[in-house]
């Protein structure tokens, strides 16, 4: 790990949205989706089962350069079997407009439940991760992830 | 360019000055190795009469995800504006039945070097020109086609993929051409004149305060090797004369157009500043 | 949709290995979020949908939604048992479809 340059970048953030990430999600007003509408969406997807911490691990940078693209990756411990694999995954984020960022669906041939890609957040926010196994278990992980103003603000 | 009562350049400089006294954070100690195989300079003695005493990409400002992303030609977002490119390339256009490819044949080779060297003189015009200048030039006098507006049509993908030909290539500038000292030398005098609202000049961030932030953003030098850049921000390319524009904007003031003498003073001079470091392009930035 | 994909396969594997294949497509991904210089909204446009097969039969599938930045990169696992052609494709809201294909060999 390479040391990081955060010092600085911790004392100036607040939790304002990035001006350039809330034009590319709407101006003020607009309602953000807030942890009833992630346990909601966790409800929907396992069926009202509850979420282990563990199992599964989010990574996701500390600090995002730029809201409109950070990556995030997840790994779940399984193997992978007819008899025993995950199913899906599904990405969150708490305080987006809208709380869904992807929803990943394995089969044994994945060989391992492991995925990234790259999202959008429109403010610094908590990122959950729910995986949804072959037995019906339901397992979860979050990270926060902040996001930052650059700049002279362009 | 509007003076505004001391006071306010007093805040602004207050303002960046704050900043900067809650963290010195030095760009990140890191080698740039793209694919494995190309050997990128991203920091270099500067040329005789710089004022700083080294040059360093603005790669090692970035954060490691960031930097991560320009390691690898595929992981690079900037190269689907490349591929978009060399299809351009490729692609007749005009009324003369011509594409790029119909004189230059194949890029990688007829093109290697060429990003490294601008911008150039043009005796013709009696001013510097630059790649997204000559690829108009070309579309008109020897496509018959339409020039591209400013960052439109194939205008930021054909440059990419131009100045991609160079990558890894250091950065140089033929000053002994025609007027270009001169047009060096108004370049530095606008790169050092406060302007706008927020009265700050290139220099203000990106040679006295580069290192430090400006809100939670690591200042670069603001060295040019990697335009066309992708920058995470628009999700997209963005060109140089974007970038000088959007900089301009951001202090206040107002922005002269692309391709204006004034801008293209501060690309001679911008160039020569950043003289040494490799072609990135398409670099990764915020 | 103009969308160009590219796709990052090995070209060849021993068999029972799992690799990773990496995926990128050009594609603006519209939130719907956004607002046009007069204000009015700018409709979602967004690629959806991403599914991967091996000799027909999907293994992988991703649900998208309009979180995901611009220009979509994926990366994903899969074990390859045999030699065979990888079929992956994106869906947009318009119910648009992008195939490309992609063989895979084992080593000898």
């Amino acid at each position: 790990m390479h040391p990081s340059t955060n010092l600085g970048r911790r004392r100036l953030l607040g939790t304002a949205a990035a001006a350039a990430t809330a034009a590319f999600f709407g101006t003020s007003g607009r309602v953000f989706a807030a942890m009833e509408d992630v346990d909601k969406a966790i409800a929907d997807f396992g069926g009202g089962a509850e979420a282990a911490d563990g199992t599964i691990t989010l990574t996701t940078p500390e600090i995002a350069e730029n809201g409109n693209s950070v990556p995030v990756a997840f790994s779940v411990e399984s193997p992978m079997t007819e008899e025993s694999h995950v199913e899906s995954v599904m990405i969150l984020a708490a305080d987006n407009p809208s709380a869904g960022v992807a929803t990943f669906h394995f089969t044994p041939r994945s060989g391992e439940a492991k995925a990234s890609t790259r999202m959008r957040l429109a403010r610094t926010q908590d990122v959950v991760a729910v995986a949804k196994m072959s037995d019906g278990s339901l397992h979860r992980a979050s990270a926060n992830v902040k996001v930052t103003i650059g700049g002279c603000g362009g | 360019m509007n003076r505004f009562p001391l006071s306010v350049s007093a805040v602004a400089g207050a303002l960046v000055a704050l900043t900067s006294l809650a963290v010195l954070a030095e760009p990140a100690d890191d080698t740039l190795l793209i694919d494995g195989e190309i050997e990128m300079t991203t920091r270099t003695e500067s040329v005789e009469g710089h004022p700083l005493p080294e040059v360093i990409s603005g790669w090692h400002y970035r954060t490691e995800d960031t930097r991560v992303l320009e390691q690898d030609t595929f992981d690079n977002p900037g190269m689907l504006g490349v591929e978009a490119g060399e299809e351009i390339w490729n692609t007749v256009d005009g009324t003369m039945g011509k594409s790029c490819a119909s004189c230059h044949d194949d890029a990688s080779e007829s093109m290697a070097g060429v990003g490294a060297s601008y911008p150039k003189w043009d005796a013709a015009n009696g001013k510097p020109t630059n790649i997204e200048q000559r690829i108009n030039h070309c579309r008109v006098e020897n496509m018959g086609a339409e020039p591209y507006a400013f960052d439109k049509g194939g205008q930021k993908p054909l440059t990419a993929y131009v100045k991609h030909q160079s990558l890894g290539q250091p950065l140089a500038l033929d000053l002994s051409e025609g007027d270009m000292q001169t047009w060096r030398d108004k370049g530095e005098e606008l790169y050092y004149r406060r302007t706008g609202q927020l009265d700050l000049s290139c220099a203000t961030c990106h040679e006295k305060y580069n290192g430090k932030n400006i809100r939670a953003d690591h200042l670069s030098q603001g060295n040019v090797n990697g335009f066309p850049t992708y920058r995470l921000k628009q999700s997209d390319l963005v060109s140089l004369h974007n970038r000088f524009r959007g900089c301009i904007r951001d202090t206040r003031a107002e922005m002269p157009a692309a391709f204006s003498d004034e801008l293209m003073a501060l690309e001679v001079y911008t160039t020569w500043r950043s003289q040494g470091l490799s072609i990135e392009t398409p670099a990764v930035r915020q | 949709m103009a969308a160009k994909p590219r796709v990052k396969v090995p070209k060849s594997v021993a068999a029972g290995d799992v690799i990773t294949i990496k995926s990128l497509i050009s594609h603006k991904m519209e939130s719907g979020q956004r607002k046009d210089g007069d204000g009015n909204p700018i409709p979602r446009d967004i690629i959806n949908h991403f599914a991967a097969a091996f000799d027909g039969e999907e293994f992988f599938s991703v649900d998208i939604d309009p979180a995901v930045s611009a220009n979509p990169y994926l990366e994903f696992s899969v074990r390859v048992d045999e030699a065979g052609t990888f079929t992956f494709t994106w869906t947009d809201d318009a119910g648009e479809v992008i195939t490309h294909e992609q063989d895979i060999a084992l080593k000898s």
